[in-house]
């Protein structure tokens, strides 16, 4: 059999079973365990005679390079550093998590996160080191798999390899004598090699004869290898699927409070990001309209335990639908699906300014920082008539306790007895110098907060349906009512269906080629000179094979109990029994009990 | 019953099952002890021995000279010969009580886990101490089905030891009462995902001991000095270091395809939930390095100058990782997997 072997691969089973005849012909590839090299330039292309030495040095140098790329131990070396390489991303904090807490950290630690950040470390899986040790692996995996998989299709219609003269170095061995005719005992073995079913023979079967007597040689489990392949081609299948869905996608993001609704435009996410390849004219104008929110939570322990939004969907076409959101439960609109990411509360406020105009009106969504929903939010109002601009920065409590005189706290998260605690600022809000501004923060460099007559900062506590005065004459605040809102995560990867086949495949490949034993058997029946047949049997194993004996057992004693059934047809008495199951060799040969008794 | 009240009884027998493996790691210790007292005795019976299983067809004998790639009945090694009647009336009970009560605790450790699920009124395996409860459950039932027809105390102690430590740190520092879930683990992922992932666990750490026990004898095959004393004699009448490399791989090819399920179920999962099959969340990132680690033991096994010792190196870092993945990761590392129960000052 054709042989390709990733240098520096150590395996029995090519070894002394090609090199007792089985390796296949002319023109096979070397078995010496030297890859060809498939990639690089294999003969000398180029014109020009003049230049031969030189070109033959950067060639072998080449060469050289690209066989310890593809070689196993530079694999493996690399495996053992993409391990590596992966831990630091979950010991420091990632930016594309959560670029907050790379900036707290970068605060905390100035010298070392600067000297880290340099070297990517908070962006580890984009990093140029992460990115070269596995692209140099997938570059070595092609280089292996190529050869590996184009000599496996040629070794799927090979014949076993040829009988070896001497068995004495095979891991199972056997031997027995019978009455059968050599050509017998070949057919008895073949049947018993093959198995039940013609059509998916477990064994391929040659028989030849020889000059001595008849042989037999089998093999089964191509599929072994053919697994293997399967299995690293689908990993290089999924590492092109999920780079092209990197380039694909798009997600974005949008709180959609009660009552309102959301059109699947760019500019209708808070956040969106694509890949290079996207384009934002392909998105589906859909919408999405919030009609209600159901949370439940453990009455004891307040742990959330069930969340669903109601939404309309309204497709491109006009189609109008009810649907649900729940977490684990997408939705599915536009070619795209909508996932249920969080969800809180918003009070509706009306601000009015020093000239008691309406400032500000609408909903404000506070986003909760626990399991009892205390949230935090902020209340910008920049349009005042008169007068400076106006900042609040504050919690919603859904149900307030005062658990010491001036301590708030929520006590629940669902909304029971709702209540704001705000403090004032005043001034230039700073959204006017056109830098993005985080609309859950309140930028202090232009603000004054508001104190009371003894110095201390002023507190506002409002219910719904209560209005209160704003301090220095600033105006008013009304707390109209809580509203629900929902973060929902939009999502399209049009690669995702590949994925998933080429993982199905890796996990299938790889199970094939790992349970799948890889056995040779070879059995040689010579006639005696008492006119008995000599059995002797050996077999070999890809790996390791508890099996291996046994499967080498019970061919000979389906041979033997043929052999027996002759004996009985003939009139002679004859226990019968199976194989031999020693190692001891040839040698040693124990005789099968098929021996009849002062016969002959 | 109540659902507390189930959930108490649960508990209770976990506690029992608990005391039931101490007992059981007691009776592997004293059975290895025998078997270490008969270790010279034994040697020269197992070079006697080629001839003491005649005719066997089916079984197999290891030739003292085997061939690369050969794989014997492991564990035969200290079982024959005549001699030492008291020892091995000794072996033999404290293999019967071994036996027993490792039997024993997995009734009590099966129904604990059942009358979790009863009490939760859901998979049993949502958080830390159930994720501890039954994968533990799985080793056991690994080492009962390895331990069938093989002569490994060695085995015992180590998986019976790891059992009772396990359940209790599980029972003093992981318990939370029994409950339900939060929404994002209300899936029949968690029964597919979850569960497998525990399974590999169970069917790794048997392999891990394997692997140990390897490179243990191994060490004192080639003359450590560490291992070279009467305290390790017991050694020898374990297995050649082939052969528990042969268990450990078995056993670990079936953990990496459950592992490799695992990932891919996980994405899945992750997709449906989050949004996305992959993030790099730590859990995420920790799979994917034992992932890594297990396949670069499969290629050490078939590198030349990496099998053996250098590869069972492999067993023990992965099984080391999947512990980190279990324990660090799940209380230090804050990330969406956050499913410990266990409130950790964030
Ligand atoms: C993305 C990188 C790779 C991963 C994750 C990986 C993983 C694996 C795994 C899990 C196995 C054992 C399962 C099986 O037999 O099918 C395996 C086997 C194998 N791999 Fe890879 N591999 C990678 C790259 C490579 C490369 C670059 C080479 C070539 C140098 C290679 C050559 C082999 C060979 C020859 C085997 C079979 C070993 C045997 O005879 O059992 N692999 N690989």
């Amino acid at each position: 059999m054709a042989t390709y072997r990733p240098e520096g691969i150590d395996d029995a089973f090519v070894g002394p079973g090609d090199a007792d005849g089985g390796s296949g012909g002319p023109g096979s590839p070397d078995t010496s365990g030297t890859p060809r090299d498939p990639g690089s330039p294999d003969t000398p292309g180029g014109p020009g005679d003049g230049v031969v030495l030189p070109r033959l040095g950067v060639l072998g140098w080449l060469r050289w390079t690209w066989r310890q790329l593809t070689s196993m131990r530079v694999a493996l070396l690399l495996l053992m550093l993409l391990a590596v390489a992966a831990v630091p991303g979950s010991v420091l904090p990632q930016r594309p998590q959560d670029p907050a807490r790379v900036a707290e950290y970068l605060a905390d630690n100035p010298t070392l996160g600067e000297w880290l950040d340099r070297l990517g470390a908070f962006d580890v899986y984009a990093s140029v080191w992460f990115s070269a040790i596995y692209l140099l692996l997938f570059v070595s995996l092609v280089g292996c798999i190529v050869p590996r998989t184009s000599v496996h299709l040629r070794g799927l219609r090979a014949r076993p390899p040829r009988t070896p003269r001497r068995f004495d170095r095979f891991p199972a061995q056997a031997a027995l004598e019978t009455t059968s005719s050599p050509e017998r005992v070949a057919q008895v073995a073949t049947d018993a090699l093959r198995g039940r079913w013609r059509r998916l023979p477990r064994f391929r079967v040659d028989v030849c004869p020889e000059a001595a007597g008849t042989t037999v040689a089998a093999e089964r489990g191509y599929l072994r290898e053919s697994g293997n392949l399967v299995f690293h081609l689908a990993l290089l299948g999924l590492l092109v699927s999920v780079g092209t869905g990197q380039f694909l996608h798009y997600r974005g993001q949008a709180i959609v409070l009660q009552g309102r609704g959301f059109a699947n435009a760019v500019v209708g996410y808070d956040t969106f990001e694509s890949g290079t390849g996207f384009d934002p004219a392909s998105l589906e104008p859909f919408s999405l309209t919030l009609d209600g929110f159901t949370a439940e939570f453990d009455p004891q322990t307040l742990a959330s335990r069930y969340f669903r939004a109601d939404v309309t969907v309204r497709e491109a076409d006009g189609s109008q639908r009810a649907d649900s959101i729940r977490v684990n439960h997408p939705l599915t609109a536009g070619g795209a699906k909508v996932y249920l990411q969080g969800n809180g509360y918003a009070p509706e406020v009306t601000v009015r300014d020093a000239a008691g105009e309406v400032a500000f009106a609408g909903p404000v969504p506070f986003l909760p920082q626990d399991e009892v929903y205390t949230s935090r939010g902020v209340i910008k109002v920049p349009d005042v008539s008169t007068g400076p601009q106006i900042g609040m920065v504050g919690f919603l409590l859904p149900t307030a306790l005062e658990s010491a005189p001036g301590l708030w706290r929520s006590v629940h998260p669902l909304p029971g007895d709702p209540l704001l605690v705000l403090s004032v600022w005043s001034g230039d809000l700073g959204l006017d110098d056109g830098v993005p501004q985080n609309v859950y923060q309140l930028d202090e460099a232009g603000l004054e907060q508001a104190v009371d007559a003894d110095g201390g900062t002023v507190t506002l506590y409002v219910r719904p349906g209560e209005t209160v005065t704003l301090p220095d004459g600033l105006g008013s605040l009304t707390y109209d009512s809580t509203l629900r809102f929902v973060a929902l995560d939009l999502r399209h990867d049009p690669t995702l269906p590949f994925v998933l086949v080429f993982s199905l495949l890796a996990l299938g490949g790889l199970a094939l080629s790992l349970f799948t034993p890889r056995r040779r058997v070879w059995l040689r029946a010579v006639p005696g000179p008492d006119g008995r047949t000599h059995v002797t049997g050996a077999a070999l194993a890809r790996g390791d094979d508890v099996g291996l004996q046994r499967e080498l057992d019970a061919v000979m004693a389906a041979v033997a109990q043929d052999g027996a059934a002759v004996d009985r047809s003939d009139g002679l008495a004859s226990p019968g029994t199976g194989g031999d199951s020693s190692t001891q060799g040839p040698d040693h040969t124990q005789h099968a009990a098929t021996r009849p008794r002062g016969a002959r | 019953m109540t659902p507390a009240e189930l959930g108490d009884l649960s508990t209770n027998l976990v506690w029992a099952a608990a005391t039931v493996y101490t007992v059981a790691l007691v009776a592997y210790t004293l059975d290895l002890a025998a078997l270490a007292e008969r270790v010279p005795r034994t040697r020269r019976a197992v070079a006697a021995r080629p001839a003491a299983r005649p005719g066997v067809a089916g079984g197999t004998l290891v030739a003292d000279r085997a061939p690369t790639g050969t794989v014997g009945t492991v564990g035969t090694g200290g079982t024959v010969g005549t001699a030492g009647a008291g020892e091995a009336r000794r072996r033999s009970r404290a293999r019967g009580i071994a036996r027993s009560t490792t039997a024993l605790g997995l009734v009590l450790h099966v129904l604990a886990v059942v009358l979790r699920g009863l009490a939760a009124q859901r998979t049993p395996w949502a958080n830390m101490y159930e994720f501890t409860l039954v994968g533990t459950l799985v080793a056991v039932v690994v080492l009962a089905v390895v331990l069938r027809g093989r002569d490994l105390p060695f085995l015992g102690v180590l998986v019976s030891g790891f059992t009772v430590l396990a359940l209790a740190l599980g029972l003093l520092v992981f318990y939370i009462r029994a409950d339900g879930v939060q929404p994002a683990l209300d899936s029949y992922w968690l029964v597919i995902h979850v569960g497998v992932a525990i399974t590999s666990t169970g069917v790794f750490m048997v392999a891990a001991a394997a692997s140990v026990l390897q490179l243990l004898r191994d060490s004192r095959d080639h003359g450590s000095a560490a291992l070279a004393g009467n305290r390790w004699r017991w050694l020898e009448a374990v297995p050649r270091p082939t052969e528990l490399e042969a268990l450990s791989f078995r056993l670990n090819a079936v953990g990496f395809v459950l592992w490799t399920f695992t990932l891919i179920a996980g994405a899945i999962w992750a997709e449906h939930a989050w949004g996305r099959y992959w993030g790099w969340d730590p859990k995420e990132v920790w799979t994917f390095v034992i992932w890594t680690v297990y396949a670069a033991y499969l290629h050490a096994r078939t590198t030349r100058g990496w099998g053996g010792r250098r590869a069972a190196w492999f067993v023990v870092v992965g099984f080391a990782c999947v512990i980190a993945n279990f324990t660090l990761v799940n209380l230090f590392f804050s990330g969406l997997h956050s499913y410990s129960g266990l409130s950790t000052g964030s």
